[in-house]
């Protein structure tokens, strides 16, 4: 029931300059995907990328207590990014906090725009991220997974939602940022595609950036997100087949 | 969200238990499978995976330099929380902890405690100023019955794996050395052991459904040397003195073999 995908391109990046962690510019840290991990969640998700190993479950759609919340003729999707307490170094206060409360917002309207909520008026589809290890980018690695939980979970969706991240550190323009380059780094940018068409539906940017690094970053993070892409593919094919 | 049982499966699985049987062929005395892995996360200085049955829970254990509470100042501190997330189950909702998860964390945490599983007085680093306090934490992942023995055993097994950085007073100042970890110090073992009463009769570990459909509820703490540590009993319906009894002595057995899932040290 359970798949195992590992990262192929692990070898070598297009660049001889390595990073601290030995990686080339332009090259992601190894991460695998599994689809339908989970009992009673409708869908389900488990990734690693690099140090972070992020757990996604998908309920619904089902109906929707909260009525001040209910849209007449769509689905709301609500999402919760949570960190384990002892996913961090120095341990977490369970509970929301204003990062998680954000990353939640951010996650969902990254999501939305994929999934055919005009099928479902009136009710709910939830989406849990579990964080249970950080180590930079973990907001990319929930909506990677959650993309995969959707799918579990037989929800309609026009595209798989991906999101990876780059940055600079170091003077150089970076993809997929480690913890340590994120704490030391000069900017963060992460990108969530609906890779069909190329759409953006997510885009943050944190730190100094001038537009020619910017654009470099975009793109990075493009190529990146397309990498990750066909792993999501291929945990739902291991799990469901042709 | 209120959960309701269909009649059927409730008369199905009672007829069942009648003729000493269960839905999923177990005997009254059996487990369902049990997996533990230890060291499950790298930036936790303990940490388990347990598995029983389809039920998951991940335990995380984080030493932090406190005061020790006033009336007490010669131990450290143990503290246990636990968080029944809303990926784990439908009916679990997000917000601050329910009555069923204050629950868990506090029968948990008194079967640590009471059995004096860590030597707390040797986490003392000056007394009546600084102490260790580990911070145990019960993130439930997927709910399928029994978390209280789930939750005592990955308790357990985090605090095995657990290593806290050496400290020390030099003057006045306190000197933590992450270079040189040291295992946390463990004294006794300690596991939990929960039955069911479904149409008069008492069996071990129950299942989501049996849980749903289940009259009286008790959970028996028990260290290796059989003494008890914890008991709680839950359910609408009460339970006979023999009954009681009778649960304690199938645990003095159960809990032998269930130990054998520790890691063995």
């Amino acid at each position: 029931m359970i798949t195992i995908i590992i990262n192929k391109n692990l070898n070598k990046g297009s660049q001889s300059n390595e990073r601290d962690d030995g990686r080339a510019f332009d090259e992601l840290r190894p991460f695998k995907i599994e689809a339908g991990v989970l009992e009673r969640a409708d869908g389900s998700a488990y990734l690693e990328i690099g140090g972070n190993k992020v757990m996604v479950a998908v309920y619904g759609p089902r109906e929707l207590h909260v009525r001040r919340l209910m849209q007449p003729n769509r689905a709301v999707l609500r999402c919760r990014y949570n960190m384990a307490p002892f996913s961090v170094d120095d341990r977490k206060r369970p509970g929301p906090d204003r990062r998680s409360v954000e990353i939640s917002k951010i996650t969902s309207e990254a999501l939305m725009p994929a999934v055919f909520l005009e099928k479902f008026p009136r009710s709910t589809i939830d989406v849990f991220i579990e964080i249970l290890e950080a180590e930079g980018g973990t907001r990319c690695a929930g909506i990677t997974a959650a993309s995969v939980a959707l799918a579990d979970a037989g929800i309609p969706m026009r595209d798989l939602v991906v999101s990876c991240a780059a940055g600079k550190a170091n003077g150089e323009v970076i993809l997929d940022l480690s913890e340590a380059e994120d704490k030391d780094g000069e900017a963060d940018v992460p990108v969530a595609i609906m890779p069909r068409t190329g759409e953006i539906t997510l885009l943050q940017s944190d730190g100094h950036l001038t537009s020619e690094e910017f654009e470099k970053s975009l793109n990075l993070a493009i190529e990146g997100c397309k990498k990750l892409s066909e792993a999501q593919k291929e945990a739902i094919i291991k799990r469901y087949g042709d | 969200m209120v959960t309701i049982i269909p009649d059927i499966i409730k008369e199905s699985l009672t007829n069942l238990i009648k003729n000493g049987e269960r839905s999923d062929n177990r005997k009254f005395d059996e487990y369902r499978e049990i997996s533990l892995e230890t060291g499950v996360i790298d930036k936790a200085e303990g940490s388990a995976r347990v598995k029983i049955g389809k039920t998951q829970i991940m335990v995380g254990a984080k030493p932090q330099i406190g005061e020790p509470f006033s009336d007490t100042p010669n131990v450290g501190v143990l503290m246990t929380n636990s968080e029944l997330i809303p990926m784990a189950a439908p009916d679990f909702e997000p917000g601050p902890p329910d009555e069923r998860s204050v629950e868990l964390a506090r029968v948990t945490d008194r079967c640590m405690r009471e059995a004096g599983v860590v030597d707390l007085e040797k986490l003392v680093i000056k007394e009546g100023e600084k102490v260790w306090m580990i911070f145990l934490d019960l993130h439930i992942i997927d709910y399928d019955g029994n978390l209280m023995d789930a939750a005592v055993l990955g308790s357990m097994a985090a605090l095995m794996d657990t290593k806290i950085p050496e400290a020390r007073m030099e003057g006045d100042e306190l000197v933590i050395d992450r270079e040189k970890m040291i295992p946390l110090p463990i004294k006794e073992k300690a596991l939990m052991c929960t039955f069911v009463k479904i149409n008069g009769e008492l069996i071990v570990d129950p299942s989501l459904e049996e849980e749903q459909i289940m009259s009286a509820r008790i959970s028996i703490g028990m260290r290796s040397d059989s003494s008890i540590c914890a008991m709680q009993k839950g359910g609408m319906h009460p339970l006979t003195k023999d009954e009681i009894i009778k649960a304690v002595s199938r645990t003095t057995e159960i809990t032998k073999t269930l130990m054998e899932h520790l890691p063995q040290k």
